[in-house]
């Protein structure tokens, strides 16, 4: 919709200076975008000790447009030693002008000098060991929490731990399914397109097989809920603190750690591995749809084939890697949302830096375990 | 009605869903009128404030401003008449993420089509009259629960708005910024001619400033008394409003 544009008066804005007094005339109105404005130095001319008067006979109708003009006279009349008259003005813009301050603000203090890049590093290095540190302790308070409720001398709400649960398991189950089988098939028509050079196809279940145990389930199921339940908890948490939602549970001494990391923490702990494993076999699915498909080879042998590929040893090497994602994810998440400024744009930020710390420590993790096997022998 | 209501609500009833609030409200507020909206918490003085500015449509009744039926109009009518109101809402619902000066600044900056120098000027004046020129670039998490106020209210100016719309503006203000910011109403109301509704508890600054006002009852939700709260302070001889006017417990409610 276009600016309304106000008419423009029949009597334009003006204003004179007549010896010691303002003459103003026409209307006043803040929305005329050629009301008047002071000159730098109008006032040299003036007496010093004789006050301004103000002639407002012919003034029209006005708002705070004039109002601003009368300002900017009385911080000029200011400086240059003279008393004003207002007298002359209409009482309530005399009075409006009274609640107005005789000086300008303070400009605000410049920009801060950026400090140089040796100690902008250790600063970087400093608070990167704090938030690790206090990632660490929020961990370990969680966990007691969880130790605590478990054996009956702590709190913690079931109705919580259940509506995270939910949202984090079962709402889960569609897109953590879709994204699995399309990865299962990719693989599978990948693997294909090479292993049939060495009439080597039936291949293909072993390498689904092997891949999303071991690797893909995990990671793209963690990727996920790091995007989707990660962000969400940061956002939450975030607008909790902007309300001084945060605060209010402080005060009452209910510990964030178990009132609201807690319930985050375990019910993505508890339904990742559930998600893996379903994800691993959707997975397999997803690989056998595209085998048959592409290749001349039988449901039997695809099956057998995937089931010699692995070992339950790379299923519980899978298993890990999912319940130390998920409680990678829900620990950052949560203090990524504890930390966050108190605007609304601060919660868009929290809620991004959380999906962005939630994949990059995942793959980082990710890696980290694979080093991990190759040194034990998985 | 005559020339001079600004606006009238006629039979309005309102409700979220099936949750009834009030019905049966109608009242007229006379252009320049400082008009208040009285009664208890919970009433619902905030839903009708909602329902003047176009936030909650009545299920019943008609809201007319200046004669004009205002559910009738388009939006885009709408829209222009919404141009002439000016809102600060109970919580103040501040934009946090800018600072005092661009939430003052923005609706001229959508709005209008004035230079940024002057925009500037129009800022620090609005936050001028609400004492607040030291804060222009503070942000909203970083001053008090008064100040916020304030802040909310130097921004339902902005536009020079000719309807001004306050909720609770004197709440959590200490008594001299609240006698100020009468003065500012007070002085709003004569200068530029504006046309005030007021949501307010606080008993000495309505009795000052408020010349017309209805009273809302929770029990039977609906209106129960009309009227300046000077007249209903003198002349109402219903029980509950006469409590309220006077900060006595009501006869019969016996709780310590
Ligand atoms: N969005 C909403 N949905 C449903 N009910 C609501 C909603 N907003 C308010 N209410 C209900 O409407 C009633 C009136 O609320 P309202 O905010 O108008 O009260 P109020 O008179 O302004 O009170 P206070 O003086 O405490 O601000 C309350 O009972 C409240 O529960
Ligand atoms: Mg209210």
């Amino acid at each position: 919709m276009p600016p309304t544009a106000t008419p423009l008066s029949s009597h334009p804005a003006s204003y004179r200076l007549e010896g010691q007094s303002v003459v103003l005339a026409g209307d006043w109105r803040a929305s005329d975008p050629a009301l008047p404005v002071l000159e730098e130095g109008a006032f040299h001319s003036l007496r010093p000790g004789t006050p301004l008067t103000f002639d407002s006979t012919g003034l029209g109708t006005w708002d705070s447009g004039l109002v601003a003009f009368l300002w900017d006279i009385k911080r000029a009349a200011e400086a240059a030693d003279t008393a004003l008259d207002t007298a002359g003005l209409p009482p309530s813009a005399s009075r409006l002008l009274g609640l107005l301050p005789d000086r300008r603000a303070d400009p605000p203090a410049g920009p801060k000098p950026q400090p140089n890049p040796l100690a902008r590093l250790g600063a970087a290095t400093i608070d990167s060991l704090t938030e690790t540190g206090i990632v660490a302790t929020l961990g370990a308070q969680t966990l007691r929490g969880g130790v605590l409720a478990l054996t009956g001398r702590g709190r913690m709400r079931w109705a919580d731990i259940l509506a995270n649960t939910t949202d984090a398991g079962p709402r889960a189950l569609l897109i953590v399914g879709v994204v699995n089988f399309l990865l299962g098939g990719i693989l599978a028509f990948v693997g294909a397109v090479q292993l049939e050079k060495f009439a080597a196809g039936i291949y293909v279940a072993s390498l689904v097989g092997i891949a999303m145990v071991r690797e893909m389930a995990a990671v793209m199921t963690a990727i996920i809920m790091a995007g989707r339940t990660g962000g969400a908890y940061a956002a939450r948490i975030a607008t909790m603190l902007g309300n001084e939602e945060i605060d209010a549970l402080g005060v009452f001494g209910i510990p964030v750690s178990s009132y609201l990391v807690l319930p985050s923490v375990l019910a993505l702990t508890v339904t990742m591995p559930f998600l893996y494993l379903y994800g691993c076999l959707i997975g397999m699915l997803g690989g056998f749809t595209v085998a048959i498909m592409m290749l001349d080879i039988t449901a039997r042998g695809y099956l057998h084939f995937t089931v010699s590929a692995f070992g339950i040893g790379q299923f519980i090497f899978g298993l890990t890697k999912s319940i130390v994602f998920g409680a990678f994810i829900g620990l950052t998440s949560c203090r990524i949302g504890l930390k966050a400024g108190r605007s609304a744009a601060d919660v868009g930020v929290a809620a991004t830096r959380a999906v962005v710390v939630g994949i990059v420590g995942v793959i980082a993790i990710d890696a980290l375990f694979a080093v991990i096997a190759d040194v034990i022998g998985i | 009605m005559t020339e001079e209501t600004m606006l009238a609500l006629d039979g309005v009833t309102l409700a979220f869903g099936p949750k009834l609030i009030q019905r049966d409200i109608s009242l007229e507020v006379r252009r320049g009128s400082i008009f208040a909206i009285m009664g208890g918490s919970g009433c619902g003085k905030s839903t009708l404030l909602k329902s003047m500015i176009g936030l909650l449509r009545p299920t019943t009744g008609r809201f007319s401003v200046q004669g004009e039926d205002y559910w009738a109009a388009t939006p885009a009518r709408r829209d222009v008449i919404n141009h002439r109101f000016g809102v600060l809402f109970q919580s103040g619902a501040l934009w946090s993420s800018m600072t005092l000066g661009e939430n003052v600044a923005l609706p001229m900056q959508m709005l209008t089509q004035l230079a940024p120098d002057t925009i500037r000027r129009m800022v620090e004046l609005k936050l001028g009259f609400v004492g607040l020129s030291e804060a222009i670039d503070l942000m909203p998490s970083e001053i008090s629960g008064g100040m916020r106020k304030r802040a909310g209210l130097a921004r339902a100016l902005s536009l020079d708005p000719d309807i001004l719309f306050f909720d609770e503006p004197s709440a959590g203000l200490d008594p001299i910024t609240s006698a100020r910011l009468d003065d500012l109403i007070l002085n709003l109301r004569d200068g530029l001619g504006a046309t005030i509704v007021i949501v307010s508890h606080e008993l000495p600054s309505l009795f000052r400033i408020a010349d017309a006002g209805i009273f809302l009852d929770a029990r039977s939700k609906t209106p129960i008394a009309h009227g300046s709260p000077a007249q209903l302070r003198d002349h109402c001889t219903d029980p509950q409003v006469h409590a309220f006017m006077t900060r006595e417990r009501e006869q019969g409610d016996n709780n310590p």
